[in-house]
């Protein structure tokens, strides 16, 4: 694997390559320039920048409007302010009206680190998944964010997209596909499935190299995009497989693996099933690593689940 | 105040009371005390094109105490934004006319509002784009006083004077009320004009059923900042039985009602 990045970093590069060629493009951002990134955009096109200081629900509401005048809004601060605190602006503003706001939020889960369990959102992907009109992104490298955000661009209509503050490791190639809506499968198998987000996305790779060795064939699914989920590659995991599990750096409750489960239980696919990720609790300090082994976030906790759902096949 | 005004207010106010009757349920109280206001800017202030409501150059309008829709459908169907046959069609399923404004349904509407205390902050947005190259827009919200007490208006408030909007004016429907007694009693505003101009904002107080006075507030050469116009009004305006009544916040009207506001209406 290529050297880490994190998506934030990512994010904020993505944004002012945007900002070069589409002059449409603003951001806005609640004084955490610096810490989402958009100060690379702010930087090169202040004129185009929005800080709206310690204001999150102001700054939604706001944008919203900004958006209904024709522009293409990015609105970023960390993922527990802008889907949390300003839930009701975005569901209001940006969503009922169907604003072309595109939310960049960052600091989303452990990864977070030391700033502990007020700054670690945990049901940002939850949140945002049960909003009508809401596309829900999570990409999983810094390759694929830069990808997800020129996508968004292109999209009419409000965007949730997670970002990191860990730099992590890249998983996904600069030819690697990129489409609202369809998942990538960047290993394949046909023993297992693990339907990956975000950072968890490189940690089922790990994982499907170990069960390679111990002869297992494990497909690896990159679901970049929460919603709307590409039923089809689940659907043709759990034909393919016959188990499958899902690995989020999220609450069990609501994320991926809840999506998952409901497409599964639906369509009537009686296949062996787990979900890997945070068991409804907060974060706390502490340096990731030692948060992910904490919460189960690891290579070694997916391959753990695997090895239960194959038990069960 | 011109005579064509007064009749034409007295019909708005009856539009109000047909469109409730029928649909038994909304908000008569507020939706009576913001007509002159709206009069106002409709007749005096705004530029708009009926006929393309979209125009990207248009004055924005922001209603964002959403509940008093009725007055905004009653003015909108009258300038030609919509056939007043719609009126009927109030908070019926599939009607362009929701119980609280949806811009995506209703032509003419610039905010979906009813979210008590999002309506300063869309009007915020829209000022920062009036402000921007290739743009010269003036913005104008309508605002209730119950609704000042959610804190983001007060962001919206603090963000208008850092971006220097003098483009955009917030006039306030300030009848005393709101649905759990009067201000005072629920959460009392203090001095409101004495806080927006602590904010930055250029104030001004007028009575809000002279359309007159309300226009001379609005064509006032720019102070350079933005404006907070403190219309004075009364809950319930036209109707005696509902005039300064908590109660009439959002009540269905009986018949008896019906019938005894509409003869106190009728020109």
């Amino acid at each position: 694997m290529a050297e880490k990045k994190s998506t934030r970093i990512a994010y904020g590069e993505a944004l002012a390559k945007l900002g070069a060629v589409d002059q449409n493009v603003l951001v806005c951002d609640a004084d955490l320039a610096h810490a989402t990134m958009t100060a690379s955009f702010a930087d090169k096109y202040p004129d185009r920048f929005y800080n709206f200081g310690i204001a999150e629900g102001n700054m939604m509401t706001a944008s919203a409007a900004m958006a209904q005048c024709g522009y293409t809004v990015f609105c970023s601060t960390f993922a527990v302010f802008g889907a949390g605190r300003a839930f009701e602006q975005v569901r209001n503003a940006i969503c009922y009206s169907k604003a072309n706001v595109k939310l960049g939020c960052s600091h989303a889960g452990p990864s977070c680190g030391e700033d502990g369990g007020s700054h670690q959102a945990v049901e940002d992907i939850s949140l945002m998944r049960t909003l009508p009109n809401m596309t829900v992104l999570v990409p999983a490298d810094a390759v694929e964010m830069e990808k997800a955000v020129f996508a968004a661009a292109k999209f009419q209509g409000p965007v949730y997209i997670r970002t990191g503050r860990l730099p992590t490791d890249i998983c996904t190639a600069e030819d690697t596909p990129f489409e609202i809506g369809k998942a990538n499968v960047l290993r394949d198998g046909k023993d297992v499935a693990i339907i990956a987000c975000g950072i968890m996305v490189p940690q089922a790779l790990l994982a499907a190299e170990t069960l390679a060795e111990k002869g297992v064939s494990a497909r690896v699914i990159d679901m970049h995009t929460i919603k709307p989920l590409d039923e089809a590659a689940v659907l043709a995991a759990a034909k393919d497989c016959g188990a499958i599990m899902t690995a989020e750096e999220h609450t069990i409750i609501g994320g991926l693996g809840s999506a998952v489960a409901e497409v599964l239980a639906e369509k009537q696919q009686n296949v062996p099933f787990e979900r890997v990720g945070i068991m409804d609790k907060f974060g706390q300090s502490g340096k990731p690593p030692v948060l992910f082994e904490a919460y189960g976030l690891t290579d070694k906790a997916v391959l753990a689940a695997c090895e239960r759902v194959l038990a069960r096949k | 105040m011109d005579q064509k005004l007064q009749l034409k207010a007295r019909q708005y106010r009856r539009d109000v009371l047909d469109m409730l009757y029928a649909c038994q349920s909304g908000h008569p109280g507020g939706s009576l005390s913001c007509i002159e206001i709206l009069q106002a800017l409709y007749e005096n202030v705004l530029r708009y094109d009926p006929k393309n409501p979209k125009w990207p150059e248009r004055d924005r309008l922001v209603l964002s105490k959403g509940h008093a829709c009725p007055s905004l459908y009653a003015i909108l169907a009258d300038k030609g934004f919509f056939p007043k046959e719609e009126l009927k069609n109030l908070r019926q399923y599939g009607s362009m006319l929701q119980g609280h404004p949806d811009m995506n349904k209703c032509p003419g509407v610039d905010a979906s509002t009813g979210s008590l205390g999002q309506g300063t902050s869309w009007a915020l947005g829209y000022a920062l784009i009036g402000k921007r190259p290739g743009h010269q827009f003036n913005v104008y919200c309508v605002t209730g006083d119950g609704e000042s007490q959610e804190g983001m208006v007060w962001e919206s408030a603090m963000a208008a004077a850092h971006y220097h909007l003098d483009n955009l004016t917030i006039l306030l429907d300030c009848n005393g009320l709101q649905i759990d007694g009067t201000n005072d009693q629920v959460m009392g505003l203090g001095d409101i004009c004495a806080k927006y101009a602590a904010f930055g904002w250029e104030t001004i107080t007028v009575d809000g059923h002279d359309v007159d006075a309300i226009t001379e507030a609005l064509k006032r050469p720019s102070a350079g900042k933005p404006r907070f116009i403190c219309c004075k009004t009364v809950k319930g305006k036209g109707v005696s039985f509902m005039e300064n009544q908590v109660g009439w916040h959002g009540k269905p009207i009986n018949q008896e009602q019906y019938e005894a506001a509409i003869r106190e209406l009728e020109v």
